[in-house]
């Protein structure tokens, strides 16, 4: 069995208000809020992917009380690495001072999350304590000349994180799904030189129909009802987007957490970024996220 | 207009905000009758009026990009 013990999270400290976009864009900023929920996003500057994923870590780190050294394995999930390889994973390591434990980059981008917390969760009895780390600086792959309205009004910068072991703690992961479909993988693509490609029609078409199946399909096999779920915490990709899986699960929109409205999509990053801002309370929460690839997964977890 | 037209306009009208104005080739997305988001209530519209499952493999926004083309589906995978 493996916990979820503690979240964290980084976020740069340039906010960047719709209007800022608007007026390059040529649209208005409440068009960008009604069309993706999204008010301001953080750009990161001169802060890297590794950067951003090393202050979420220690932020993880930090609230859950351990010790860099006790960890066994760190997972970091980046889609916008700076380069090919290494990934951002080994300086993370070294930033954290570890010289010896192994490391793991996941560049899947949005679905990078919901991957490294469920791989994570069936590791945990070989590699005990793992640090799982979604980190993007999307600011670096949206600009093109003109900027693309369809992307640039979405992304944002950030980092978070998840420490998952098998030590008992309050969240207890019951069970995960994870799934890959490959058909529609150039519609949702960066090149080695940007900007990011994104086929939106395609993408929330195939979206809308596979996060609530997979939701369904985690929640059936660990016997719970999508009503009895007290907490949804997905992908941050667009409010609209959350509200549809919402309807489509036929559960209050309360239940589904949301920050998008300060941060963006900050890709692979957002879930655990929102994660780290969700107050659990007692009984069944559902982690889900979707990308490119297509990529896309739940984990349902029992907080005590 | 044959009882099937009748039926996939009115729910292409159900679940956009813009007017049907639009010619039977024209695109559905180009016009702005339909949007990301409206497109995955069409598609759920289609199947729960015309009781058939589009399968992931057929998500396609091409498939339902005009009129015609809905039609066509429609008439192709309609029970």
């Amino acid at each position: 069995m493996s916990y979820l013990h503690a979240f964290g999270a980084h976020l740069p400290a340039r906010v960047v208000e719709n209007a800022e976009l608007a007026s390059q864009l040529g649209c208005t900023s409440e068009w960008i809020e009604s069309a993706s929920g999204i008010r301001a996003r953080r750009w990161a500057g001169q802060e890297t992917v590794a950067d951003l994923a090393v202050a979420a870590a220690r932020d993880c780190l930090s609230r859950a009380g351990l010790e860099a050294s006790h960890l066994g394995l760190i997972i970091v999930s980046s889609g916008s690495a700076e380069r090919r390889f290494p990934g951002p994973a080994s300086t993370v390591a070294a930033a954290l001072g570890l010289n010896a434990t192994p490391v793991l980059d996941l560049p899947i981008a949005s679905a990078g999350a919901i991957f490294a917390l469920s791989l994570a969760s069936q590791l945990t009895s070989c590699y005990g304590e793992i640090l799982v780390i979604a980190a993007e600086k999307m600011s670096t792959v949206i600009q093109g000349a003109p900027l693309d309205q369809n992307t640039a009004i979405l992304f944002g910068d950030g980092a978070g994180a998840a420490l998952v072991s098998s030590r008992p703690g309050r969240i207890e992961v019951l069970d995960s799904v994870l799934h890959t479909d490959g058909a529609n993988r150039d519609d949702l693509a960066l090149d080695l030189t940007g900007p990011l490609r994104m086929n939106g029609l395609t993408v929330i078409l195939q979206v809308s129909r596979k996060l609530p199946a997979v939701i369904q399909e985690v929640l059936r096999r660990a016997g719970i009802a999508p009503a009895a779920v007290k907490q949804f915490v997905m992908h941050q990709a667009n409010q609209n987007l959350i509200m549809k899986v919402a309807k489509s699960l036929a559960v209050d929109s309360s239940l589904m957490f949301s920050n998008i409205a300060r941060y963006g999509n900050t890709s692979s990053a957002s879930m655990l970024i929102a994660a780290s801002e969700w107050e659990p309370a007692p009984g069944p929460v559902v982690f889900a996220g979707f990308g490119a690839g297509f990529n896309w997964g739940a984990l349902v977890a029992r907080v005590a | 207009m044959n009882y099937m037209r009748d039926r996939l306009l009115k729910i292409l009208q159900k679940v956009t905000s813009q007017p049907l104005d639009v010619g039977d080739e024209d695109s559905l997305f180009e016009s702005g009758v339909l949007d990301s988001f409206a497109l995955p209530d069409l598609v759920s519209g289609l199947e729960q009026e015309f009781s058939f499952k589009v399968p992931d493999s057929d998500l396609n926004p091409r498939k339902f990009d005009s009129i015609a083309r809905i039609e066509a589906y429609v008439s192709e995978h309609a029970r």
